[in-house]
């Protein structure tokens, strides 16, 4: 039990760190256009950044952390128990970001949690 | 059309590819683990299954979906907020849920569909909301 509460926490973690970290390093870039050619160049830029090399390193944990959860749990309990990630993210988005998170956000925030839960639960 | 409806639309289709993108990857991941077993927390244990992980085909395919998953993530995040994204993202279990009665033809409990509304709900409750509240770089 101890292990898996572990390896929950690092799931939730490494996945919210990695994607605030990858989300300020595409913010630094600036907006990427959609066109095919423009989108490549995008992403060349993307590759040098270290806030997604940082990102990856946090996700490869959590990554990791899913694997070895999905080996031990079904996948009706491992993905209701990282539905939590979403309000981790949303915190880190207001306080490292400084998103601006509304009433609706945040209502909409805690919305999908529960439904995630119960989708994946029922 | 407006900026603002525009930035919707693009972020809307982009949130799109990479929710299919996931749930692909998601799904084969789970076959693929499951045809190598239990993983072992032990130094051995861990090495053996990493050498089956990465022998294993499904595995692979599962890598290249999340891979574009990452794309799409790392350009949808390069104009919108990741607080906006991320929950939006959330109608791939809603969809998941649709594509299991429709294409699966798996009996879905009511507890479920319920988490389905529910989930919908909070995706049009926070799809409603600004996509960017940041200054663009």
């Amino acid at each position: 039990m101890t292990a898996t509460i572990i390896l929950l926490g690092l799931l939730i973690c490494g996945s919210t760190g990695g994607e605030i970290s990858i989300a300020r390093g595409m913010k630094n870039i600036g907006e990427a256009s959609l066109r095919p050619k423009a989108l490549l160049k995008f992403l060349g830029r993307a590759l040098q950044s270290g806030w997604l090399w940082i990102g990856i390193g946090l996700m490869a944990i959590s990554f990791y952390s899913l694997l070895v959860l999905l080996s031990w749990h079904p996948i009706s309990f491992v993905i209701p128990a990282s539905a939590l990630s979403n309000v981790v993210g949303t915190l880190g988005a207001k306080y490292i970001l400084r998103e601006q998170i509304s009433g609706a956000r945040w209502a909409g925030v805690l919305l999908v949690c529960g439904g995630v839960a119960l989708v994946a639960g029922g | 059309m407006p900026s603002e409806r525009k930035l919707r639309i693009k972020t809307l289709v982009m949130v799109f590819a990479l929710v299919i993108c996931a749930n692909i990857g998601d799904l084969t991941l789970k076959r693929g683990m499951t045809e190598i077993g239990a993983v072992e927390l032990s130094a051995p244990g861990l090495a053996h299954s990493l050498w089956l992980s990465v022998t294993n085909v499904k595995i692979w395919i599962g890598i290249f979906f999340l891979v574009g998953f990452m794309a799409s993530y790392m350009t949808v995040l390069s104009w919108a907020d990741y607080s906006y994204v991320m929950p939006v993202g959330a109608f791939g279990y809603a969809m998941l849920t649709f594509f299991a009665v429709v294409i699966l033809h798996e009996h879905v409990s009511g507890r479920r569909w319920i988490g389905v509304l529910v989930v919908c709900f909070g995706v049009l409750l926070v799809g409603m909301t600004k996509p960017r509240t940041t200054e663009a770089a």
